[in-house]
């Protein structure tokens, strides 16, 4: 009755399912310019929004004249603190449970910070408007410094919770004081490093940066008064979360809300937050019953919207005299600018820094963080990486070169005998954490192999000597870097952001003739999730990856979900994928059941079909049970074929890998050339090896740029020195390697598929290893610490500071 | 602010554009002309996301007046090829994985179009340097490189069957 079925390997390949290179479908409008990102909307009367931004860093507002800007061609209106504050909207909440001035409300505590809003034509006559609003400023003595933020006679920076003792994360010692959170055993740790027969102490500086997505921020907000809905297209990493935060703060009903995230042009975390010109925006549109369309410039994106990094980490590490570690401690200071955006999950205000014994089994830690308040822009945001797991892994790895250093031990050697081992997995942190699976040894010795890590020692060993005969002014440095991330955030009983449980999910239709639409709660920026979960569905429900529509980032479309960021989309996202794929199977199987008049036991899958056990003959495709579902009254089962799954993760994703930087350094200029970056990963079931590939090239890059120039830096009246590509380093293909990539496979034991996301194991992993390059290569001269971005006139300074250049 | 008329050829088609003498090329291309492939990042001919090709040379249009492209000659993404038939860099970006969010791309694809044109064998080094002014934040320009290179390779070959 049935035609012959082709071969397993035939119907498999056309899945284009788990595994597969497939090409991504997203490319076909992107290559053709037909991309569809928030600046190319025009809507029928919009108008555009600009922010009048503070010169000052610190400085109270005397009086804001908004007389001549109204009075020009093309403006309609301009908002401020007084606008706002009847409506309640003069300040918003933050992701971090602090709150953050939507407009200048009588102070301003950052340069650059929104202090009006002009609402215009166009941008030109919005700009127009812009120059023209009168601010008369009185300034402020500027606190840039965070050891210096609680002296004697510090500015009290946030005078509206000045005498609050109490924060959203406990409580407060000072005006200038977020919150102080700890994770470990304070005393036994203190007992351990007393007593240890050597301890490495070091102060690790991860400088502040910015994630500068090449396409910057913005939105359109329409209201529209006649239906009584607003939407808002818009740069949102996490559409859902912008809706419900929308609603709680405008008292607009969550279901007259629609918010839409189209392309996006790159987050890297920048767009996770909330924004004053996505509340601006709002209110302006309604204010003038027209869509109204904000679209901030790079110098607004770098000096305004949300930063990343900036903890200073004061590291103790001890170990017996043959190199086992026994302890770790670090107590950081972490700046947090004006006003405390982070994005972290509610009860991790450091986010998840006590990931920071690594990839080691350290059996005693403390971890304490200290939050405080500056003159700089808010945010704290996890730049490619998910919640501080950069900070803590770029601690770690300095840590134990640092280690290296004290015990005359070689840092290849110091790691692989501390490794947390194989047979350790499912295993206990000393901070808190089940890492769910690893195996450290295998990739690290496979890293060392491919790189052939001893002759590097030797040829480093040679040039120190030729060096020191002056035939050559070129060092070689080999930077290592064993990275453990933890991602997927995550289990709704620890993980939630402002009181949303960190879940996530997907939701199936099947189409008469067996094709498909799935809808996410995340939204891809560039990772390209349209080709890869079709292709976790493909494997699941055996219908072809290209015969399933995949779509995300519409509120009034999609299921609620947390968006995407902290490499959640794939543990989170991707496994309610693979369970609602699992649904839709059981569900199929039973309409298989019925047609081929078996019992459900009766019947096994294979690839995309139903078969009757020992009857290979017959069976049903799942092209045929797409249908009969729409055409059969089957008893006791609903008509159609769809499924929804919130998938509430029961752990984390514990991803990890060995990275080796082979750098030239050239003492007298600077200037480095990377010579062979090797980099192996293991995230687990692997679904789409080209886009892997991707992935950590791009985020290698991204490592490159922060380890070696990538800065947000200020002056000490709290001028930005680096608002503008000019100053802010972003790789060109000219100082950026070819990568060598490489993959061990340990799969997550509790996602249905295994897999636990790459997208930011590069940046994690890089940064320590391009970092760790340069010390290496000084390590001869002396050299045990120095802080990043190693650009060309810090590398010279430290060798000038070696006396390299005498 | 009085309006002043600019005429040039885009993508092929003549078009009379009436606006200011202030309004830049892109923002003419994206807002007057509805072409919105070329996109803005950076406002300051750092980025190169806004690259078209005018009069035989590639410029950044965030920094060149409406008005300077006057009697133009102008191709966007847009002009290069068509969803019937891709142009060969087109093809190879998707083939090779050469784009993540594809902001950047229009841009790049754009520029490596005139880089292929001024030196249809280029070396790898002859290409990183080509793209130098088109920055990409996603991919770390690996494959983009590729790309070029198998387009190149590519075109050479039509070019000699032809």
């Amino acid at each position: 009755m049935n035609e012959a079925t082709p071969p397993k390997e035939e119907r498999t390949a056309a899945l284009s399912g788990l595994g597969t290179s497939r090409k991504r479908v997203e490319d076909a409008r992107f290559t053709q310019g037909k991309g569809n990102y928030v600046d190319d909307l025009k809507l029928p009367d919009m108008l555009f929004g600009d922010f009048v931004r503070s010169p000052y860093a610190h400085a109270r507002v005397k009086s804001i004249n908004t007389e001549k800007a109204l009075a020009l061609p093309g403006v309609h209106a301009v908002l401020t603190a007084a606008d706002l504050e009847p409506l309640g909207l003069h300040w918003m909440p933050t992701l971090a449970g602090d709150k953050q001035m939507v407009l200048a409300d009588g102070k301003v505590l950052f340069q650059a910070q929104e202090v009006a809003f002009v609402v215009a034509d166009d941008r030109y006559a919005a700009a127009d408007g812009v120059a023209a609003v009168e601010v008369e400023y009185e300034e402020l003595p500027v606190l840039v410094d965070p050891f210096k933020a609680e002296a004697d006679g510090a500015p009290v920076l946030r005078e509206d919770i000045a005498d609050q003792k109490e924060g959203a994360h406990g409580p407060r010692r000072h005006p200038n004081h977020i919150f102080t959170w700890e994770a470990g055993d304070r005393a036994a740790t203190e007992a351990v490093l007393a007593e240890a027969d050597v301890v490495a102490e070091e102060m690790i500086y991860y400088h502040r940066t910015h994630p500068c997505p090449l396409e910057p921020c913005g939105c359109v907000a329409s209201m529209d008064k006649v239906n009584g809905k607003l939407t808002v297209w818009g740069t949102f990493q996490a559409p859902h979360a912008v809706r419900t935060v929308a609603s709680l703060i405008s008292g607009i009903a969550e279901h007259n809300i629609r918010i839409i995230s189209p392309d996006i042009g790159g987050g890297f975390g920048n767009k996770v937050g909330v924004y004053p010109g996505y509340v601006c925006s709002i209110v302006a549109s309604i204010v003038t019953g027209v869509p109204v369309k904000w679209i901030e410039d790079r110098s607004d994106n770098l000096m305004a919207t949300a930063f990343a990094r900036d903890y200073w980490m004061m590291g103790r590490i001890s170990a017996t005299k043959d190199g086992k570690i026994t302890g770790l401690h670090c107590h950081t200071t972490a700046d947090h600018g004006a006003f405390d955006a982070c994005a972290d999950p509610t009860k991790f205000p450091a986010g998840f820094m006590n990931i920071c014994t690594g990839s080691y089994d350290i059996p005693t830690a403390f971890l304490s963080v200290d939050g405080i308040y500056t003159n700089k822009a808010p945010g704290g945001v996890a730049y490619r990486c998910s919640f501080r797991v950069t900070e803590a892994a770029y601690f770690i790895e300095r840590m134990i070169e640092v280690l290296a250093i004290k015990l005359g031990m070689d840092a290849a050697e110091l790691r692989a005998k501390n490794f947390i081992k194989k047979d350790q997995f499912p295993y206990q942190s000393a901070l808190g954490w089940e890492y769910d699976s690893g195996d450290y040894h295998t990739g690290w010795d496979k890293a060392l192999k491919a790189v052939g890590y001893d002759d590097l020692r030797k040829e480093q060993a040679e040039r120190v000597e030729a060096f020191k005969r002056g035939e050559t002014r070129t060092l070689l440095g080999i930077g290592l870097s064993h990275f453990t991330e933890i991602v997927g955030a995550g289990p709704v009983k620890n993980c939630d952001i402002l009181g949303l449980g960190m879940f996530d999910s997907c939701e199936i239709r099947i189409h008469p003739t067996g094709s498909a639409i799935a809808r996410l709660g995340t939204i891809s920026q560039g990772q390209g999730h349209a080709t890869t979960f079709a292709q976790i569905l493909a494997s699941e429900i055996g219908i072809p990856a290209e015969d399933i529509t995949l779509e995300e980032g519409d509120t009034d479309t999609a299921p609620y979900g947390l968006g995407t960021y902290g490499s959640r989309s794939t543990p989170v996202a991707g496994a309610a994928t693979a369970m609602a794929g699992r649904k839709i199977r059981a569900k199929a199987q039973m309409i298989a059941a019925y047609l081929l008049e078996v019992h459900d036991n009766d019947l096994e899958w294979d690839v995309d079909r139903f078969v009757v056990k020992g009857a290979p003959e017959r069976f049903k495709t799942m092209k045929e049970i797409a249908f009969a579902s729409y055409n059969q009254a089957i008893p006791g089962v609903e008509p159609g074929l769809e499924a929804v799954s919130y998938y509430d993760p029961p752990n984390m994703t514990y991803p990890f890998g060995s990275y080796i930087c082979v750098m030239e350094i050239n003492v007298d200029t600077g200037t480095t050339e990377i010579r062979q970056f090797y980099a192996l990963d293991d995230c687990g079931t692997r679904i789409n090896p080209m886009i892997i590939e991707g992935q950590v090239h791009g985020g290698l890059t991204e490592a490159l740029a922060i380890a070696m120039g990538q800065e947000i830096a200020y002056d000490e009246q709290g001028n930005v020195t680096t608002g503008t590509l000019m100053d802010f380093f972003i790789p060109t293909a000219v100082e950026t390697p070819n990568y060598q990539t490489d993959f061990t496979v340990t799969p997550s034991p509790h996602h249905p598929i295994g897999a636990k996301g790459v997208g930011e194991s590069p940046n994690v992993g890089g940064v320590p290893a391009f970092s760790n390059a340069v010390h290496d290569a000084f390590k001869a001269f002396g050299l045990t610490q120095s802080h990043m971005p190693h650009d060309h006139w810090r590398i010279w300074k430290t060798a000038e500071s070696l006396g390299l250049h005498d | 602010m009085e309006k002043m008329h600019v005429k040039m050829k885009v993508n092929g088609k003549d078009v009379d554009l009436l606006t200011e003498p202030r309004t830049l090329l892109i923002h003419a291309l994206r807002e007057e002309l509805g072409i919105t492939g070329p996109h803005v990042g950076c406002s300051s001919s750092h980025c190169g996301a806004c690259t078209v090709d005018m009069n035989g040379m590639s410029v950044k249009s965030c920094t060149v007046f409406a008005a300077q492209a006057n009697g133009a000659e102008i191709t966007t993404i847009e002009g290069l090829g068509s969803p019937d038939g891709l142009h060969v860099l087109q093809e190879m970006f998707k083939e090779h994985h050469g784009l993540q969010c594809g902001y950047c791309t229009p841009g790049m694809i754009t520029r490596a179009y005139r880089l292929l044109q001024e030196n249809p064998n280029p070396t790898e080094e002859e290409v990183r340097f080509g793209i130098a002014g088109n920055l990409c934040r996603c991919t770390g320009y690996q494959n983009i490189v590729k790309a070029i290179l198998e387009a190149a390779a590519k075109m050479n070959e039509m070019k000699e069957s032809a």
